[in-house]
């Protein structure tokens, strides 16, 4: 069975959700009774992005590729730090015998400093990501 | 009695609000979209009380502080996995899944790949996951009202089901989210409150029972206590020797008076009855550390243990971004930028959450070491105010931690429910509101039926499993869905077929392993470690192979996924399957303007 025989069903939804420019990857001429230039600009970048010309195309996989590097490196260094925990009390038992204010230090480790850094992670990741959207929509927007 | 009056009350009080609450919410709905993604208006903030109050399920508010009290340091992997899990939906899924458009998990799949195949076998996997995560709510809703009223068991899982089921006929998912949001709060106040009150009350009696936070040695009865054993037959684990009186069987021998365990194993039977004496040493549950120092002291039970804790880990920190009921709440905000702040603040909310539990299990520890000898921890939230404050007082904390422990059932299992019948309204039923309504009652039936007929496995092991298989199947299927333009619909449907049969046939062989002695290894009872890989591997080395079944327009679909709100790229699917004429021109109309939205 091929792809278009098991997509057939939802065929004109799936065109509506993607727009006609899906199926019909030709260029329209476009005229603006509003010609500032910055303005047209705007407009140019945004149905090149949509027709997936080569900027268009070079626009989003650029856009994916930051927002994925964001995300892999902050993914990695908490997994990082959480896997290098359990190894740590592994190889260390000594370390469950420290302690602050009566309570060892591996309880706090665990029980109470995870959930500040995994907050803290979390934001840092919320700001670049919206950071590289403005860019984006600057970019396209000039 | 008294304490029975304050829970109960406290419980209907829970229930009228929670009708109440469903009721205001579902006035005005009465379209499709309303019944699926409530209309796609929830605010950040607002979302993410109702994400946090349906994920903080009765695993979460009386599990935790349980695991604490059996297994010591290493149970705070749960709290940690179940919350760091949160930032992995972040980091990968959050703003893209809802710049899709799509209106459930299968509909996702079927977006982005472009056949409906992927999207049967999504369907499937929705109803396995959901069920999987139902079933045990209800369960454990009757152990908890048998051991608060003494209720029948059936009764309490019924209540459940009849709640829920009539507040998501009303509204659906616009009905449950102020429940949730609501129940979010109840709970962190009903947890909170006991916590920091019991807390002052050790502090005050600093004297009073063991010690076994400082101790060496093993944990010992403060008072003299007599324990019967339910149900099942059980395991227990003696280190140092003891003398007890016993009325039943012990290893499949008659006992009737007094008797001397020396160190070893011993299985006891139903209707068991021991008595032990103040200061003697408490036996514990076969499989959890005995001594002070191995609870006290992180990774002590060896190489399996320590096998156990990474798959603990990689199941919760992945498995959280593939539950299909946490997901569909992220397509009720209305831009991808909203649904990423909604996933950043429940991060801060179970934070907040999860520093309680982690304080009753210890507490517990020092005044209810009887629940160790049957291993029934999970009622140590439940029991542990009224133990530590034997009067009117206690009884008021207890009663508020019982209506938390019903709203925990409650708001975990709407929000199951609301996600099952929206796929199985869509997916099999043409998706009109009055088929939504239909689905929610086979919903409901199906999981109390099947809540009534299985065996009650431990709910954090079933809650557990249910996590395994969301990493291995929708984990992978979204993260290479969302980032990697080569993921073909043959490549995810092998994927999922491969991960969820792995997770499935390890289910089946831990519980059969459970009834004949414990045989299984740790890799069969904790799949993740080894499914979770293979099930990204299968979906990226078919997906290789079938490279010519990608989508033809896979560019245009990240663009949606990716693209800046302000663009204005977001097409919601339902309004276009479901919506009005006049939501439809809407929308033709929004795409034309398309450009104008930017300035």
């Amino acid at each position: 069975m091929s792809r278009h025989d098991a997509g057939k069903p939802e065929e004109s939804a799936r065109e509506a959700w993607l727009g006609e420019q899906a199926r019909k990857p030709r260029r329209r001429r476009v005229v603006l009774a509003d010609s500032t230039k910055a303005r047209g600009k705007a407009l140019r970048t945004i149905i090149e992005l949509e027709e997936q010309t080569s900027v268009g195309e070079k626009l989003v996989r650029d856009l994916i590729r930051q927002q994925l590097k964001s995300a892999f490196g902050l993914a990695f260094a908490v997994l990082i730090g959480m896997c290098l925990l359990p190894i740590t009390f592994y190889l260390f038992p000594q370390v469950g015998d420290l302690k602050i204010l009566g309570i060892p230090i591996p309880w706090l480790v665990l029980g109470l400093a995870p959930f500040p850094i995994l907050y803290g992670v979390g934001w840092v990741f919320r700001r670049q990501a919206e950071r590289h959207e403005r860019d984006f929509v600057n970019m396209v927007d000039r | 009695m008294n304490a029975t009056i304050w829970s109960l009350s406290a419980i209907l009080a829970v229930a009228a609000v929670t009708f109440l609450l469903g009721y205001v919410g579902s006035r005005k709905a009465n379209t499709t979209p309303d019944f699926l993604v409530a209309r796609r208006a929830i605010p950040a903030t607002r979302n993410a009380a109702a994400i946090s109050g349906e994920y903080l399920s009765a695993a979460s508010f009386l599990g935790v502080a349980g695991l604490v009290l059996k297994d010591g340091i290493d149970a705070l992997w749960y709290p940690i996995g179940f919350t760091a899990g949160y930032l992995a939906l972040l980091l990968f899924v959050a703003a893209p899944l809802r710049r899709s458009g799509a209106y459930t998990l299968p509909d996702f799949a079927e977006a982005r790949l472009g056949s409906v195949n992927v999207r049967h076998f999504s369907t499937f996997f929705v109803v396995c996951i959901g069920v999987l995560y139902l079933v045990p709510q209800l369960q454990s809703a009757g152990l908890t009202l048998t051991t608060i009223t003494g209720l029948p068991a059936w009764f309490g899982g019924l209540i459940v089901t009849v709640i829920v089921v009539v507040n998501v006929l009303g509204g659906g998912m616009r009905a449950i989210t102020l429940v949730q949001a609501f129940q979010y709060w109840g709970k962190l106040f009903a947890i909170a409150a006991p916590t920091f009150v019991l807390f002052v009350v050790f502090l005050a009696s600093p004297d009073r029972g063991t010690q076994p936070l400082s101790d060496e040695g093993v944990v010992r009865f403060p008072q003299a206590e007599t324990i019967t054993v339910a149900e099942q037959d059980v395991k227990v684990r003696v280190d140092e020797p003891l003398t007890l009186k016993v009325h039943g069987q012990i290893d499949g021998r008659n006992a009737d008076g007094p008797v001397f365990w020396g160190r070893g194993v011993y299985e006891l039977s139903p209707g068991t009855t021991m008595e032990f004496t103040a200061g003697s040493p408490v036996p514990v549950v076969e499989g959890s550390p005995t001594t002070n120092r191995d609870w006290t002291r992180p990774q002590t039970g060896g190489l399996s243990d320590l096998i156990k804790t990474y798959s603990l880990i990689f199941a919760t920190f992945l498995g959280t971004m593939g539950l299909p009921h946490v997901l569909v709440r992220f397509y009720t905000n209305p831009d991808g930028k909203a649904a990423r702040r909604t996933a950043l603040h429940v991060l801060y909310l179970l934070g907040l959450f999860y520093i309680f539990p982690t304080v009753l299990g210890v507490l517990s520890r020092l005044y209810l070491p009887q629940l160790l000898v049957n291993g029934k921890t999970d009622a140590a939230v439940l029991m542990l105010p009224e133990t530590m404050v034997p009067n009117l007082g206690g009884q008021i904390l207890g009663a508020i931690v019982a209506a938390g422990a019903f709203a925990a059932f409650l708001s975990t299992s709407s929000g199951l429910v609301v996600s099952v019948a929206g796929v199985v309204s869509t997916d099999i039923m043409p998706g009109k509101v009055r088929d939504f309504r239909w689905a929610t009652v086979f919903t409901g039936l199906v999981a109390i039926g099947l809540a009534l007929l299985l065996p009650r496995a431990d709910a954090s092991l079933t809650v557990a499993m249910s996590f395994a298989l969301a990493a291995s199947t929708f984990c992978p299927l979204l993260v290479l869905g969302i980032w990697w333009r080569g993921l073909t619909w043959v490549g995810a449907v092998c994927g999922l077929v491969v991960g969820g049969g792995m997770v499935i046939t390890a289910q089946v062989v831990s519980v059969v392993s459970s009834y004949t002695g414990r045989w299984a290894p740790a890799f069969i009872t904790q799949p993740a470690l080894i499914t979770v890989p293979l099930a990204f591997m299968t979906m990226i080395v078919v997906s290789k192979a079938t490279r010519r079944r990608a989508p033809a327009d896979v560019n245009q679909i990240l663009l949606r996924l990716h693209a800046p709100d302000p663009l204005g790229f977001i097409r919601d699917r339902d309004i276009a399957r479901f919506g009005t004429a006049e939501e439809k021109a809407r929308m033709a109309e929004d795409k034309r303007r398309g450009a104008g939205r930017t300035r």
